[in-house]
C-alpha cells in the first residue's frame, strides 16, 4: 500500500513537471496579491501577461511560461518570492516587484543570481538603480522623482505658489517624490518652509493639520490611498482652505471617487504621474483597447501598475525576440539587447535606458477638474518627454547632493 | 500654547475612540480570560456594515446600531461555534482567534474591496465648531465622539455595577467554578458577554469610519491599540481601559505634533514602563 502511494506520488509529480520542457522560457512575475494592494497588484500581473499574450506567447518557437508569485509589500517577502521562483520553478527572467523598498531588496538579491535577469515592475525608489546599481537589474520605467517632473515649475509659474508646506509619508518612495517636486520648485524660486513626515497608515492627522503654517500658499501632499483621504478630510473639517498639490499616488481614483466635502479642495489641484487612465494619445487608446479586450473584468483602463509591468514584460519579449530566444551565454546577449532596446511606450514616447539601466520616460502634469455631473476627473495639462533619472541636471552635481532623506533636499 | 491645547483636545478625542474599541476587548478578557485577537476584525466588520446601512437609509444612528448588531452576531457566532469548544485553554483560543481574524479580513477584502470607506455624517455633525478661547475651527464629529465615549463608559459602568447581569459577570470574573456550581448557564453568559464586547467593537468601527476612515489594515491597527490600552490600563477593568486609552491617545498626539518621527516610540515606551513597574496594568488586579 505504502509503495503504491509512493508510486502514485511520483507519478503525480512527474505529471506536473512533464509539460514544462527544458526548451521553454520561464518568466516569473512578482506582485502584491494579498492585503490592501491585492486588486492593484493583480492589475500588475495583467500588464505582464498582456505583453506575453501580445507576442502570441511564443518566441522563435519556444513557448513562454508565466509563473506568478505574491509578495506583501515587505522587502523580505519579495526576496522569498524571488528565491522560490528561481530555485524551485527555475525561471530565467523575473519581472517585479510592485513597491519601493521591495525593489531595493530585489536589486540586492540580483547580485547573488548573476545568471538571472531581473526586470523591475512598478517599484519606484530612486536608489534601486541610481546608487549601487546591479548589472542584471533593469527598470523600464521611472522613479518617484521622475514622476513629479513638471509639477514644481507648474506650481510656481502657472499657479503662482511662492511657498509650500509638505505632508508626506515617512519612507523611501515619498522622499523620492518630494525630491522630484522640490528640485524643480526650489530652483524656480519657491520655498518649502516646513515638511511633515507621518507614519504610513496614520489615522489621526489633526495635530499635523494645526501645525501647518498660515503663510504658505499651498500644501504638497504625498500620501497614498486611505492616508490621503484621512488627511484631506481632517484638514477640511478643521476649516483648512489652502490649495493642494498631489503626488503620483495621491490623486487616484480611490480619492476622486470617495465622498465628502473635502473634494472641493482638490478641484484644480496639479499632480505628477507617468500614467493617466483617460489620456487621449493614440498609443494609449490602443493599449487600453488591448487591455479591455484581454481583461473584460479588469479596471476600465490600465492602472499605473498594469502600465509598468507591461513595459517591463514587453521589454523582455522584444529583447528575447532579438536574440532568437537564446539565453545560452549566461544571458549576456539578452542583456545587451535589453540595454540597447528602444520601443514606443503606451504613452507615445520612446522607452530607452540610461547607463544605470533606468528608463527615460514620459511624464504628465495633470489637473483635477469637476465634470458636469459633479464627479471629479483628471486631465492632462502638460506632457514632459524624455525625463531621465537625474532630472536633466548634470549627473555629478545630482549625485553629489546625496541620497534623499527627510532633510534632503531642503529650501526653507 | 494654542497648539498645545489643540493637540490635547485631539489626544482626548483619539482616546475616546480607543476607549470604545478597547472596552469590549477588556470586558471579554476580564470574564473569560480569552485574548480575542479577532476583535479588530469585528470592529472593521461593524464599520463596513455601518457604512452600507448609512448609504442605504441615510440614518447615521441606525448605521451605528446595525454596525454594533452585526459585530455582536458575528462575535456570538465565534464564541458559540469556535472559541466555546476550547474554553479554559487560553493559548488555543488565542491562536484560533488569530485564524478567525485572518479569515474574516480576507472575506471582507473580497466583499468590500481594498478601497477606503468613509461614512457620510448627518448635517448636525459635519462641519466644525468655532472654539471659544482658541479661535480655531474644530470638527463637530470629534466633539460628539468624546460625548459618545463618556455615555458608553457610564452605561457600561451602570451595567456592570448596578444590574443583575453585571453582578453575574463580576461573579464570573472572581470565581467561575462557583458560579457554575450555583447553576448559572455559564456557556450562555459567555456568549452574551462576547456579543456585548463585539457590539462595542462594531459601534467603534462605525464611529472610526465617520471620524477617520476604514480600509483593510484598520482591523490590525485597532487590535494593536486595544492591546496596548488594556496592557497599560489593566486587563479586564473598564476604568483601566479608560485610563489606558487616555494615556495612549495623548502620547500619540503629542508625539505626532512635537516629535513626528518618534511618535510611536512614546506609546510603546509607556507600555514598556508599565510592564516593568506594574505588569498587571495601572488598574489591574494581580493574578493569585
Amino acid at each position: 500500500m505504502k509503495r503504491l502511494k509512493i508510486a502514485a506520488t511520483a507519478l503525480a509529480i512527474g505529471a506536473v513537471v512533464a509539460p514544462a520542457q527544458a526548451e521553454d522560457i520561464k518568466i516569473g512575475v512578482i506582485s502584491i496579491l494579498e492585503g490592501a494592494f491585492a486588486s492593484l497588484g493583480q492589475d500588475g500581473i495583467r500588464g505582464a501577461e498582456l505583453a506575453v499574450k501580445e507576442a502570441g506567447g511564443v518566441v522563435d518557437g519556444q513557448s513562454i511560461d508565466v509563473i506568478t508569485m505574491s509578495s506583501d509589500a515587505s522587502p523580505d517577502s519579495a526576496v522569498n518570492a524571488a528565491r522560490k521562483l528561481i530555485e524551485q520553478d527555475n525561471v530565467d527572467i523575473l519581472v517585479g516587484p510592485l513597491s519601493g523598498s521591495e525593489g531595493i531588496a530585489l536589486r540586492d538579491l540580483s547580485k547573488s543570481y548573476p545568471d538571472i535577469t531581473f526586470i523591475n515592475g512598478s517599484s519606484a525608489a530612486q536608489d534601486t538603480t541610481l546608487r549601487d546599481s546591479s548589472e542584471n537589474f533593469f527598470r523600464f520605467g521611472g522613479d518617484g522623482a521622475q514622476w513629479m517632473v513638471g509639477v514644481g515649475q507648474y506650481a510656481y509659474e502657472e499657479m503662482g505658489y511662492k511657498s509650500v508646506a509638505v505632508v508626506a509619508e515617512d519612507y523611501s518612495f515619498p522622499y523620492t517624490q518630494v525630491l522630484g517636486f522640490m528640485s524643480e520648485y526650489c530652483s524656480a524660486g519657491g520655498r518649502v518652509p516646513e515638511k511633515f513626515w507621518t507614519p504610513i497608515g496614520n489615522k489621526d492627522y489633526s495635530s499635523v493639520v494645526y501645525s501647518i503654517p498660515d503663510d504658505v500658499d499651498a500644501i504638497f501632499v504625498a500620501l497614498g490611498g486611505a492616508d490621503a483621504v484621512n488627511f484631506l478630510t481632517q484638514y477640511d473639517q478643521a476649516g483648512g482652505d489652502k490649495p493642494i498639490i498631489g503626488g503620483s499616488i495621491t490623486i487616484d481614483s480611490s480619492i476622486l471617487e470617495s465622498k465628502g466635502p473635502f473634494k472641493n479642495l482638490l478641484i484644480g489641484a496639479p499632480a505628477g504621474t507617468p500614467t493617466v487612465s483617460d489620456y487621449e494619445g493614440d498609443e494609449w487608446i490602443a493599449f487600453t483597447a488591448l487591455y479591455n479586450e484581454a481583461y473584460p473584468d479588469g479596471f476600465s483602463a490600465p492602472s499605473i501598475f498594469a502600465h509598468h509591468y507591461y513595459m517591463g514584460a514587453k521589454a523582455a519579449m522584444l529583447a528575447l525576440d532579438e536574440v532568437d530566444g537564446s539565453l545560452d551565454d549566461g544571458q549576456q546577449a539578452f542583456r545587451a539587447a535589453l540595454t540597447d532596446l528602444e520601443f514606443v511606450t503606451p504613452t507615445g514616447g520612446t522607452m530607452r535606458l540610461d547607463e544605470n539601466r533606468n528608463g527615460i520616460i514620459d511624464n504628465f502634469v495633470t489637473e483635477v477638474y469637476e465634470r458636469e455631473d459633479g464627479s471629479l476627473g483628471t486631465r492632462v495639462v502638460k506632457v514632459v518627454r524624455d525625463v531621465n533619472q537625474v532630472l536633466g541636471q548634470d549627473p555629478e552635481i545630482f549625485l553629489a547632493s546625496g541620497p534623499v532623506s527627510r532633510d534632503n533636499p531642503s529650501c526653507p | 500654547m494654542r497648539l498645545f491645547l489643540i493637540v490635547t483636545l485631539n489626544g482626548l478625542t483619539l482616546a475616546a475612540l480607543y476607549f470604545l474599541a478597547a472596552s469590549g476587548f477588556s470586558l471579554i478578557f476580564g470574564l473569560m480570560r480569552t485574548v480575542n485577537m479577532a476583535h479588530g476584525a469585528l470592529l472593521l466588520l461593524g464599520g463596513y456594515v455601518g457604512y452600507d446601512v448609512v448609504e442605504l437609509t441615510g440614518s447615521w444612528m441606525l448605521g451605528i446600531a446595525c454596525g454594533g448588531l452585526a459585530a455582536a452576531l458575528a462575535g456570538a457566532a465565534v464564541q458559540a461555534g469556535i472559541l466555546g469548544w476550547m474554553q479554559g485553554d487560553e493559548l488555543r483560543q488565542t491562536l484560533a482567534s488569530i485564524a478567525i481574524s485572518i479569515v474574516l479580513a480576507d472575506l471582507m477584502l473580497w466583499y468590500w474591496g481594498g478601497i477606503t470607506y468613509q461614512v457620510s455624517l448627518p448635517d448636525i455633525l459635519s462641519g466644525g465648531q468655532k472654539l471659544p478661547l482658541l479661535g480655531v475651527g474644530y470638527a463637530n464629529i470629534r466633539l460628539a465622539l468624546m460625548a459618545f465615549a463618556v455615555v458608553v463608559g457610564v452605561m457600561l459602568w451602570f451595567l456592570i455595577q448596578r444590574t443583575r447581569f453585571g453582578a453575574v459577570i463580576r461573579a464570573g470574573v472572581d470565581d467561575q467554578d462557583m458560579l457554575r456550581a450555583l447553576g448559572f448557564p455559564i456557556g450562555r453568559i459567555f456568549i452574551a458577554v462576547f456579543a456585548l464586547g463585539s457590539a462595542l467593537a462594531g459601534m467603534a468601527g462605525v464611529i472610526a469610519a465617520s471620524a477617520l476612515s476604514i480600509s483593510p489594515g484598520t482591523d490590525l491597527q485597532f487590535l494593536l491599540s486595544s492591546l496596548v490600552v488594556v496592557i497599560v490600563g489593566g486587563m479586564g477593568s473598564i476604568g483601566g481601559a479608560a485610563l489606558g486609552a487616555l494615556l495612549v491617545g495623548l502620547a500619540e498626539q503629542y508625539g505626532l505634533a512635537y516629535a513626528p518621527t518618534y511618535g510611536v516610540v512614546f506609546t510603546f515606551g509607556i507600555m514598556v514602563l508599565i510592564l516593568a513597574v506594574r505588569p498587571q496594568g495601572l488598574m489591574g488586579r494581580s493574578e493569585q
